[in-house]
């Protein structure tokens, strides 16, 4: 298919050749019509046409789905204008009734890829750049290509865009008749390390029928060598890559358990709420947003950062109201606490549901937390987890130094060693109880907002991190920064080896199975508080 | 003792809140029908379910606005499952049994379907199920104006394994785990093998309801994408989880170029809550897009609009239709000319008018209602997602298609075609 295609479209470039300037009726018919072959035949015409100023412009037209048809005649519509897209002539009045064009996916890839060639002949050097790492990320069918490729091999001077030429060459010779050619292609190959590129290998010892699609056989021993190489290069990046999702999730777990923790710890308070206080945080980053759209739409990028204080103080409000109202006339009770706090939870859900509706609410990510950063070609970290993961690390850090740097730190510490030894000595305890759950609280809500960065949000948001939330403090030990820090990175790598291999529900399943071994062997994990209880 | 007790107040509390939740107000009202609406309007669903119960007040309301049926009115009693499969089947005997609707128009997931059906059994009652689903299901009592594999699954595959949807060789099939992509991608499974796709080209993937971390599938999809061969994933995933998928997707920056995703629960609506540029290219296979040009279309997104705005509905000026939109819509017109036919609200006298019913859909197709099978003739659709959260059909079928509620290709289905 593909030599029947590339011989098509190397006729097609002859004849363009000698047709002159002037774009060849038959690709606007191809393009125009609804026949997927003829408009696919038509777009490697215009492609192999690519010197064309007509070509160029209507390839960039097509790609940018500024293409119409008006009966017979060709447009392309740029803003209020209206051009012939064969002479580029402009059109008054415009045609009645356009109907636009459009490509589907394997077409765009085409005319992307002859677009991206044909910047190679630009004479900046940095597009020339971008467009060689542009098409070796993403060719298409490289036949196609190859007759612009070999012109640009010929004229270009640049050392580093020279050597990704060549990848892009051998690439788009693996189709050649020639045995040689297709060895030292496939050589050449081998010092790849993407994943398309090995795909393209495999392809290569693939049997059709009973024959291989790669009839030479030192050809196929070269490509499985090449294959080999490959899969070495992409071995680490992979377990970087299961690492680092392990680490994102942990530092999520973290967020939503390091909260539980200090109210966990400090007061043996069982705080079912506190999922909601997650999801309060992810409601202020949501008003935030509303508000900078509002408001400020220029800064609207950083609503996120001015999220950051207001989700802690008013999930810290939030917190610190229940307390006083009512955790505090429980305390002791951690069976009445338990329903009290579960009750509440269930108020939380509903004040939600009527201050915001029962659907899921849209936060959006901001543009720097878009997209990610490609270490590798089969490894690219996401921007909106790197900044969790960087966050969490921030939150951890302002929370140890304010219990082992502070006056109110060291009262926390004193409180939930020995009560009442820490009262006769004058800390004063209730004011400490309010005042560290309204802490555990307002780190709850920032945890709110790291979430609302990557999961939905919506009122019962809360009930799917509650049980997480729990894990980690029952496996980290009670009361323990270093504990909750360690659980969490644990399950979340765990977690995520255990989905890559066994898929994520039986993952979930081995987690839990696991803590209920874990709490069985080490019940003191469980109610190990060094807080009153024991004393 | 203590414990125990708690444990009991605690069961109490829970019982009597989902009581108070359950409670809905009706006002009786002699002259006029009653009719059921029983879709999710909180939880994982509501992303999905809360536009169909839009859609059907507006419907009835246009009805109404014409003189109601029979004379009568129409009365709707809307109730929320809350995303619950259980309340599902409470929410439909309290339609029943106390509001004694003539109709129910419900349901989303399969197994909420499921849930629900020994109820409209029992008493008799009659569902029309508005959604795309698995198939392997045909009863009396319940009327099917989604579509069958072979209207949407099969169709979209083929249009995959087609040399202009891009001669995919390999397949992910990745859903939410219950029973709809559980069976649809058994049926799935049985037509890549009579296509001659082997198992090892096969990679099979669930997540449970809301799951909203995909990091490691989308890894593992790169990962088996670059294995050799044109690869193709097909999502059956439902629900809220869809969002964190498409932003995951998009993140990772697995284009649509490479590795296209064809998605069967993901419409207009779903989109609405997702950036879309990243998603460019992706596919949806429907029975109908938003952007069909066709003047009973127009008039749909019209009426939709207005109701929007008139209902207050968040984000008024930018709701969208979709296809379990369409088919909640085409439905209750439907159910409103059989009643006419028939005559009575009887269950059984409605269904028997059902049979042949035609109505211009605004899909631009005259679509029936199957004279045997309960389902309705639908046109397929396959459309690529643009910048702006529509879909750009990439390919269509020439009409309407009969609906196969029993797949061909699992064994034991022959001759199963008819109720």
């Amino acid at each position: 298919m593909k030599r029947i295609l590339s011989l098509l479209c190397l006729v097609a470039a002859l004849w363009a050749g000698s047709a002159g300037a002037a774009l060849d009726p038959a690709i606007l018919k191809g393009l125009a019509s609804d026949d997927f072959d003829a408009k696919q035949a038509a777009v490697a015409g215009l492609a192999a046409a690519g010197d064309d100023a007509d070509a160029q412009r209507l390839l960039k037209a097509l790609s940018d789905d500024a293409v119409a048809v008006a009966g017979e005649r060709l447009l392309i519509v740029a803003g209020d204008q209206v051009l012939d897209a064969a002479s580029g002539a402009a059109l008054k009045p415009a045609p009645a009734n356009p109907e636009s064009i459009s490509l589907n996916n394997s077409l765009r890839q085409q005319v992307d890829g002859a677009l991206a060639a044909l910047r190679l002949f630009s004479t900046d050097t940095a597009e020339r750049l971008a467009a060689a790492r542009l098409l070796l990320a993403d060719m298409g069918d490289g036949a196609v290509l190859m007759p612009l490729l070999d012109k640009a091999l010929a004229h270009e001077q640049d050392p580093v865009i020279k050597d990704i030429l060549v990848r892009l060459h051998a690439q788009a010779s693996l189709g050649s008749p020639d045995a040689t050619v297709r060895l030292k292609a496939v050589q050449e190959l081998g010092g790849s390390a993407s994943p398309a590129v090995k795909a393209l290998l495999l392809g290569l010892l693939d049997k059709q029928g009973e024959d291989f699609v790669e009839p030479d056989e030192k050809v196929r021993l070269a490509a499985q060598t090449a294959i080999k190489a490959i899969d070495g290069r992409l071995a680490w990046s992979d377990t970087a890559g299961q690492i680092f999702t392990g680490i994102s999730l942990g530092s999520i777990l973290l967020l939503a358990a390091l909260g539980l923790a200090i109210t966990y710890g400090v007061m043996g308070v069982i705080n079912m709420a506190h999922g909601e206080l997650l999801m309060v945080g992810a409601y202020s980053a949501y008003a935030m947003q509303a508000l900078f759209r509002a408001r400020f739409p220029e800064f609207v990028d950083y609503y996120v950062l001015a999220a950051v204080p207001v989700a802690f103080f008013v999930a810290a409000a939030v917190g610190m109201a229940m307390e006083r109202a009512v955790i505090r006339h429980l305390y002791g009770r951690p069976l009445e606490t338990l329903l009290a706090t579960w009750g509440l939870s269930l108020v939380l859900i509903q004040a939600a549901r009527l201050l915001f509706g029962a659907q899921n609410v849209e936060v959006a990510n901001p543009a720097w937390m878009s997209g990610g950063v490609q270490l590798a070609d089969n490894l690219s970290l996401p921007w909106n987890r790197l900044v969790i993961v960087a966050f969490s690390g921030f939150v951890l850090l302002v929370v140890w130094l304010m219990m082992n740097k502070t006056r109110l730190g060291m009262f926390v510490r004193a409180v939930t060693q020995n009560r009442p030894m820490a009262g006769c000595v004058g800390v004063p305890t209730a004011r400490i109880d309010t005042l560290a759950f309204g802490i555990g609280s307002g780190i709850a809500g920032l945890g709110g907002v790291a979430l609302s960065q990557i999961a939905n949000v919506g009122p019962d948001m809360g009930q799917g991190y509650i049980v997480d939330s729990f894990m980690v403090v029952v496996l980290g030990g009670v009361g323990q920064l270093a504990g909750a820090v360690w659980a969490a990175l644990g399950l979340g790598v765990v977690t995520k080896f255990l989905e890559g291999w066994a898929g994520a529900v039986i993952a979930k399943i081995l987690v839990l199975v696991f803590i209920i071994i874990f709490i069985q062997k080490r019940p003191q994990g469980l109610f190990a508080l060094k807080g009153r209880f024991v004393d | 003792m203590q414990n125990r007790r708690s444990f009991i107040k605690a069961a109490v509390l829970s019982a009597s809140i989902a009581a108070i939740g359950g409670l809905s107000a009706s006002a009786y009202a002699a002259d006029t029908i009653k009719v059921g609406i029983l879709h999710s309007l909180s939880g994982t669903m509501a992303i999905s379910e809360t536009a169909l119960k839009e859609t059907a007040l507006m419907t009835i309301e246009e009805i109404n606005a014409k003189g109601g049926v029979l004379g009568k009115k129409l009365e709707p009693v809307v109730v929320d499952p809350a995303s619950d499969w259980p309340k599902f089947a409470e929410k439909a005997r309290q339609l029943l049994s106390q509001d004694k609707v003539a109709v129910t128009f419900g349901c989303w997931t399969s197994v909420s379907r499921k849930s629900v059906l020994p109820v409209y059994k029992e008493l008799n009652g009659l569902l029309f199920y508005p959604v795309q689903y698995e198939g392997e299901e045909l009863e009396k009592n319940v009327f099917y104006t989604g579509a069958a594999p072979n209207q949407q699954a099969i169709p979209a595959v083929e249009y995959l394994m087609s040399k202009e949807g891009g001669s995919a060789k390999r397949f992910v099939l990745l859903g939410t785990d219950y029973v709809y992509p559980r069976t649809t991608n058994k049926i799935l499974r049985a037509f890549l093998h009579s296509k001659g796709v082997k198992d090892e080209d096969i990679m099979e993937e669930y997540t449970p309801f809301g799951h909203s971390d995909y990091q490691t599938i989308i890894a593992k999809i790169k990962k088996f994408a670059g294995e050799g061969k044109k690869t193709a994933v097909i999502s059956t995933i439902n629900g809220d989880s869809n969002v964190p998928f498409y932003k995951e997707l998009g993140n990772a920056g697995l284009k649509a170029k490479d590795v296209p995703v064809v998605a069967f629960s993901v419409g207009e609506e779903e989109l609405r809550g997702v950036d879309a540029k990243p998603l460019v290219g992706h596919l949806a296979a429907w029975n109908y897009f938003m952007s069909v040009k066709n003047p009973e279309n127009d008039k749909f997104i019209k009426m939709y609009r207005d109701w929007a705005k008139k209902a207050k509905l968040p984000k008024a000026e930018s709701v969208v239709t979709n296809d379990p939109m369409e088919a909640t819509y085409v439905g209750i017109h439907m159910w409103a000319q059989a009643v006419e036919k028939a005559k009575s609200t009887d269950t059984d006298k409605v269904i028997a008018a059902m049979a042949g019913q035609t109505f211009k859909a605004p899909s631009g197709f005259t679509l029936k209602m199957d004279e045997t099978n309960h389902h309705l003739h639908k046109p397929v659709f396959i459309g690529e997602i643009k910048a702006d959260g529509q879909f750009n059909t990439v390919w269509k079928t020439k009409g309407p298609i009969r609906a196969q509620p029993w797949s061909p290709f699992i064994p034991g289905n022959e001759g199963k075609q008819k109720l």
